[in-house]
C-alpha cells in the first residue's frame, strides 16, 4: 500500500491509531498494579487472571505498567505482561520503595482480590499515596468502605431504599424481650465473640428466641448475640455489574446458587443465567444491582448478592464486592465479557461505550451479553486430601478450587462439570453415597456436604418425589426435576442394557436403542458410563457411536446469542442434532 | 408429534410440537432476551411473526395469570431449543407447551435454535412457515404461494375495537369516574400496545384514554388530554399513512410521546421515511447512546424497521442513536413538546433504565401547560 511509503507525521491513519493508543485520562502515564500474593482458600487464581488481563489492556492503551507481587507462579509476574515486575512482599514498607523508585502516576488495587485493596487502603492512611502524588484509580476508597463496612453500607442500602436484612445487636435481658417482640420469625441468633458459632440457632418463636438469645448471651465472651431476619432456604442470586465514571451501568451476567441461601456461593453449585426469575424477578434484582453500583459509586466491577423469596417478591441485598472476584472471574468465562480488562479500562478514565467488545471487536463494551447456552460452576473440596475434616459446607467456604462447564442444557452442563471435577465420578454416582440409611439420605438432603447432589440424585433412585426432595434440602424444584430426569434416563438404560449392548454390536440407525443412545448423549451421559451400563468396552461404545453419526457439534461462546459474528475462537461442545458454529 | 419448520430460502428444522397442530405461515425473527416469554407471546408488535428464542431452555417459570401484555398471545409460532415441562415459580399456573395447546398456537422445540438464528443473521429475516401436517414440498409450496409479512396491516388486526381508559385500578369503562388524584390525562392511540405502558402512566398519577388506530385527530382532541402518546405495534408502517396524517394534524397542538412504531409514525409525520433492518432489533441488550447527554442506557427492542433521519424537517432532531449500528432509537423537537423513542421504556420483558422517560414525558406536559 502507498500509504505505508509516507513518513509517519503525515500518514492520517498512523495518526489516528495514535490517538486511540492515547490513555482517556492524558496524564496517567505509569500505573502501578498490586497483585494478589500467595493462593489461599477462598482466594485462589481468579485474581492472576483478572490482574494479567488488566495489564495487558493497560499497555493497550499505551499506559507502562509497573507490577508488585509476591507470588511467582503467577502469569502476571511474566516479564512480557507488566513493563516492570517487582517481586516483593505486599507490605506498605516495601509498596512504598517501589513507589519512590518508580514515580508511577496512578495505582490500580482492586484487581489483586482482598490483599490488593488492604494494601491500598493501608498506603492511604500512612499518607504515602499523598507524599508520592499517587492516584487512586478505578473506585475511590470511600466506596470500598461504603461497601465493606457494614454500618455504612446498611446506611447507604437505606438511604436507596434497598431492604437489607433487619438485625439488631442484644446485650441485655431487656433489649431481648424486646427484640423477641419486634423481630420476624423465623430469626436466626448469633452469639458474638464464640469459637465456632456456638450457642447460635433458629428461632421460629418468640419463645425460643428468648431461650436461645439467653443461652448465647451466656457463651459470648462480650454477653452479646447478633439477631437477624433469617433467610435460610431463600434463592441466591448474584449480579456481576460494571459501571463508568459517566455513571453508565451494565449488568455482564447474572447466576443463581443451586444451593439455596445458608451455603457460601463460593461452596455453592451455580448457573448462569438464573433458570427459575421470571422476567420482572430477574429485572427487579438487575435494577437494585445497578442502583447499588450507582449509589457506592464504583467505577469497574462489582458483585452483588441478593436474596430473593421463593414465594414473593421480597428480596434483600445481602452483600457487595466491590472489586473483581471470583464470581467475575466466572462471570467473565460465562460470558466471553472480559471484566478486568474492562474495568481497567474504566479506572483509566475510559467510558464504557469507548470500550471495543473484544470478541465481536464489531460491537462496544457497552452491551450486556446474551447467552445462548447455559453455565454450571461446581466447586472443588479438598476433602479427598483433607479425610476427616468436616464435610459440612455453610456461611465459610472450604472450596479450594472450581470446575465451570457449557452446555445447550443444564443436564448436559451439569454431567460435564461432575466429570471435570476429578473426583473420580463420571455421572451422579458416588462411591458409598447407595449404602447409606434411607434416614442417612434424608438427613444429606437437609445438611449440605460435597455430596448432596449424588445424596439428592440416590434419592430419586429410591423413589422419592420432586417435592419431598425440595422440602428438605430447599433446592428448588427445577433443579431437582432435571437431576430426577437424569436418573430416570439411567434407569432407562439399564432396563435397555441388552438392547444397548446390541446396537453397539451392531450399529444401525434403525435399531430400536439408537434413539436411546442418542437422547442419552443429548442429556450428558459419557461415553464411560453408558459402556458400563451396557457392558462393553468403552471404545467399542465410541466406535459405534461414531458410525451412527451421533457426535458432538461445537457451538461458539460469543457473548451475543449469534446476533453479531464473533472473532473470538471460544467454544463448547453439545449432542445436539445441529451445526457448529 | 413432529413439526417442520420451513424457510423460503429452503432450510428446513425438524423438531416436536410444543402448541397446537395445523399450519402456520409468517416471517422468522430471533429474540435474545433470556427471560421473558410470556411477555413477548402477548406483545402485539410479533403479530404475524414466528418468533424464536435464542435461549435455549424456555418455559423454565412456566405462565402466570399476571405478566400478559395484551389481552391474548400475539405471535404466529414459537421456536425455541428446549421446552420445560415441569415449571417452577411461585406464580406459575401452567405449563408453556398447555399455554400454546389452549390458545391455539403452533410451537416448535427440539431444534437448533442457534443454527436457525445464524442464518437470520446472515440473510436476513424471511418469511417461514411451521406445521405439524404437511411434507417439506408440501410446506415450501404452501409458503411461496402466501402473502408476505409486510403486506398485511397487522396494526388494524391488533388494534383495540373500542376505546377503554386505564387508571390505577386497572382497565375500566371510558365513562367510569375520574379517580381524585387524577394528574394527567393521557390519550393513547393504540396500535398494538402493551398493558406496561398503560400501568406505568397509570402509577405516575395519569389517566390513560384508549382510542382505536382509526381515531382522528379531532377524536383525539375530544378526549380533552394533556399529551397524547403513540404506542408501539406490528409490521410495515410505510401501510400506515393515513394515521400519520392524523398524527401531523396533532404536532403543535399537543404534547406527544412516540414509543417504537409511534417514533416512526412521528418521524413520517416529520417527512422522514423508513425502511427494513436486515434482522431487526429483538432483545433486551440494546446500548442506546443520547446524542445530548452523552449518556447510555441499556434498552428492550423489538422493532424490524428504523427510521431514516435524511428527510426529516427541521426542527425534528435525532436525540438517541443504536450504539452497534448507528440506527435512530429516539427523536426530539427542538421547540415543540414532542420527543420519541424507538425502543421500550415501559420494559417488560428487559432493563427498566429507561422507566424515566414516562416521567421525562408528564415534565413535558407540565412545562407546556405553564
Amino acid at each position: 500500500m502507498g500509504s505505508r511509503l509516507k513518513p509517519a507525521a503525515t500518514n492520517p491513519i498512523i495518526t489516528r491509531s495514535k490517538r486511540r493508543n492515547m490513555p482517556k485520562d492524558p496524564s496517567i502515564r505509569k500505573v502501578m498494579v498490586i497483585g494478589s500474593g500467595p493462593i489461599v482458600i477462598g482466594q485462589a487464581a481468579e485474581f492472576d487472571y483478572a490482574g494479567t488481563q488488566a495489564c495487558r489492556a493497560l499497555k493497550e492503551e499505551g499506559v507502562q505498567v509497573v507490577l508488585i507481587n509476591s507470588n511467582p507462579a503467577t502469569i502476571m509476574t511474566d516479564t512480557e505482561i507488566a513493563d516492570r515486575v517487582y517481586i516483593e512482599p505486599l507490605t506498605v514498607e516495601f509498596a512504598e520503595r517501589v513507589i519512590a523508585r518508580e514515580r508511577p502516576d496512578g495505582l490500580l488495587p482492586t484487581l489483586g482480590g482482598q490483599t490488593g485493596l488492604n494494601l491500598a487502603a493501608q498506603l492511604a492512611e500512612a499518607g504515602i499515596l499523598d507524599k508520592y502524588d499517587l492516584r487512586l484509580l478505578g473506585t475511590p476508597l470511600s466506596a470500598i468502605q461504603k461497601a465493606e463496612d457494614r454500618e455504612l453500607f446498611r446506611e447507604t442500602m437505606h438511604a436507596i431504599g434497598e431492604p437489607v436484612p433487619e438485625s439488631w445487636i442484644v446485650e441485655s435481658e431487656e433489649q431481648l424481650r424486646e427484640v423477641a417482640k419486634i423481630c420476624p420469625y423465623p430469626a436466626i441468633v448469633r452469639p458474638a465473640y464464640t469459637l465456632g458459632g456456638t450457642g447460635g440457632g433458629v428461632a421460629y418463636n418468640e419463645e425460643e428466641l428468648l431461650q436461645i438469645g439467653r443461652l448465647g448471651m451466656n457463651l459470648s465472651m462480650r454477653h452479646q448475640v447478633l439477631v437477624e431476619r433469617c433467610l435460610l432456604g431463600w434463592k441466591e442470586i448474584e449480579y456481576e455489574v460494571m459501571r463508568d465514571a459517566a455513571n453508565t451501568c451494565i449488568t455482564v451476567c447474572n447466576m443463581e446458587n443451586l444451593d439455596p441461601m445458608g451455603v457460601h456461593t463460593g461452596d455453592s453449585i451455580v448457573v448462569a443465567p438464573s433458570q427459575t426469575l421470571t422476567d420482572k424477578e430477574y429485572h427487579m434484582l438487575r435494577t437494585a444491582s445497578l442502583n447499588i453500583i450507582r449509589a457506592l459509586g464504583i467505577e469497574g466491577g462489582c458483585n452483588v448478592q441478593l436474596a430473593l423469596d421463593p414465594n414473593s417478591f421480597q428480596y434483600y441485598v445481602i452483600e457487595v464486592n466491590p472489586r473483581v472476584s471470583r464470581s467475575s472471574a466466572l462471570a467473565s468465562k460465562a460470558t466471553g465479557y472480559p471484566i478486568a480488562r474492562v474495568a481497567a479500562k474504566i479506572a483509566i478514565g475510559l467510558h464504557l461505550d469507548e470500550i471495543e467488545n473484544a470478541v465481536t471487536k464489531k460491537t462496544k463494551a457497552c452491551f450486556e451479553p446474551a447467552l445462548d447456552y447455559v453455565v454450571v460452576k461446581f466447586p472443588r473440596w479438598p476433602f479427598d486430601k483433607f479425610v476427616t475434616a468436616d464435610r459440612r459446607i455453610g456461611t465459610q467456604m472450604k472450596a479450594t478450587g472450581e470446575v465451570m462447564s457449557i452446555d445447550r442444557t443444564f443436564e448436559g452442563a451439569l454431567m460435564k462439570a461432575i466429570r471435570s471435577l476429578e473426583i473420580g465420578a463420571i455421572g451422579l454416582t458416588r462411591r458409598g453415597v447407595a449404602a447409606l440409611s434411607d434416614m442417612q439420605i434424608e438427613e444429606g438432603l437437609a445438611v449440605a456436604t460435597d455430596e448432596r447432589i449424588f445424596i439428592v440424585a440416590e434419592a430419586f433412585r429410591r423413589g422419592m418425589m420432586v417435592e419431598e426432595v425440595a422440602q428438605i434440602s430447599s433446592i428448588d424444584p427445577w433443579f431437582l426435576e432435571k437431576i430426577r430426569q437424569l436418573v430416570e434416563m439411567e434407569t432407562r438404560l439399564r432396563l435397555h442394557a441388552r438392547e444397548l449392548r446390541d446396537l453397539i454390536q451392531n450399529p444401525c440407525n434403525g435399531h430400536p436403542a439408537a434413539e436411546l443412545l442418542r437422547t442419552a448423549k443429548g442429556k450428558g451421559f459419557p461415553d464411560a458410563m453408558l459402556a458400563d451400563i451396557a457392558g462393553v468396552d468403552e471404545l467399542a461404545l465410541r466406535r459405534a457411536r461414531k458410525a451412527l453419526g451421533i457426535e458432538p457439534v461445537y457451538k461458539m461462546v460469543d457473548t451475543c446469542a449469534a446476533e453479531f459474528e464473533a472473532e473470538t475462537p471460544y467454544y463448547y461442545s453439545s449432542y445436539e442434532q445441529g451445526e457448529s458454529g | 408429534m413432529r413439526a417442520l419448520l420451513a424457510l423460503e430460502d429452503g432450510v428446513t428444522f425438524e423438531g416436536e410440537a410444543i402448541g397446537a397442530p395445523g399450519t402456520v405461515v409468517g416471517e422468522v425473527v430471533f429474540n435474545t432476551g433470556m427471560t421473558g416469554y410470556q411477555e413477548i407471546l402477548t406483545d402485539p408488535s410479533y403479530a404475524g411473526q414466528i418468533v424464536t428464542l435464542t435461549y435455549p431452555l424456555i418455559g423454565n417459570y412456566g405462565i402466570n395469570e399476571e405478566d400478559d401484555e395484551s389481552r391474548q398471545v400475539q405471535v404466529s409460532a414459537l421456536v425455541v431449543r428446549q421446552v420445560c415441562e415441569h415449571p417452577s415459580n411461585w406464580r406459575a399456573r401452567w405449563s408453556l407447551r398447555e399455554h400454546l395447546q389452549a390458545k391455539g398456537i403452533p410451537g416448535i422445540h427440539g431444534i437448533d435454535t442457534r443454527a436457525l438464528t445464524r442464518r437470520l443473521r446472515a440473510a436476513g429475516v424471511m418469511m417461514g412457515i411451521l406445521t405439524t401436517e404437511l411434507t417439506r414440498e408440501e410446506a415450501l409450496r404452501h409458503l411461496q404461494a402466501s402473502p408476505r409479512y409486510d403486506q398485511f396491516n397487522y396494526v388494524r388486526m391488533v388494534t383495540t375495537p373500542e376505546p377503554y381508559v386505564w387508571d390505577v385500578e386497572g382497565m375500566k369503562p371510558v365513562d367510569a369516574p375520574v379517580l381524585p388524584d387524577t394528574r394527567y390525562r393521557i390519550t393513547l392511540l393504540d396500535c398494538g400496545l402493551k398493558y406496561n405502558i398503560l400501568r406505568r402512566f397509570a402509577a405516575l398519577g395519569s389517566r390513560v384514554t384508549v382510542l382505536p388506530c382509526t381515531a382522528t385527530a379531532e377524536d383525539v382532541l375530544a378526549t380533552a388530554p394533556d399529551g397524547v402518546a403513540l404506542s408501539p405495534g406490528p409490521g410495515d408502517p410505510a401501510l400506515l399513512s393515513d394515521i400519520v396524517a392524523q398524527v401531523r394534524r396533532l404536532v403543535g397542538k399537543v404534547p406527544l410521546f412516540g414509543i417504537c412504531l409511534g417514533n416512526q409514525l412521528v418521524g413520517a409525520a416529520f417527512g422522514a421515511k423508513t425502511f427494513k433492518l436486515k434482522f431487526g432489533h429483538r432483545g433486551c441488550n440494546h446500548p442506546v447512546k443520547d446524542l445530548r447527554s452523552g449518556q447510555v442506557t441499556i434498552t428492550s427492542q423489538n422493532h424490524g424497521y428504523a427510521v431514516d433521519p435524511s428527510g426529516l424537517e427541521p426542527g425534528m432532531e435525532v436525540w438517541q442513536i443504536n450504539l452497534n449500528d448507528g440506527t435512530v432509537e429516539g427523536l426530539r423537537h427542538t421547540s415543540l413538546p414532542i420527543f420519541t423513542l424507538q425502543y421500550h421504556p415501559e420494559a417488560s420483558p428487559g432493563p427498566r433504565d429507561s422507566d424515566p422517560y414516562f416521567a421525562e414525558f408528564l415534565r413535558l406536559i407540565d412545562e407546556s401547560r405553564g
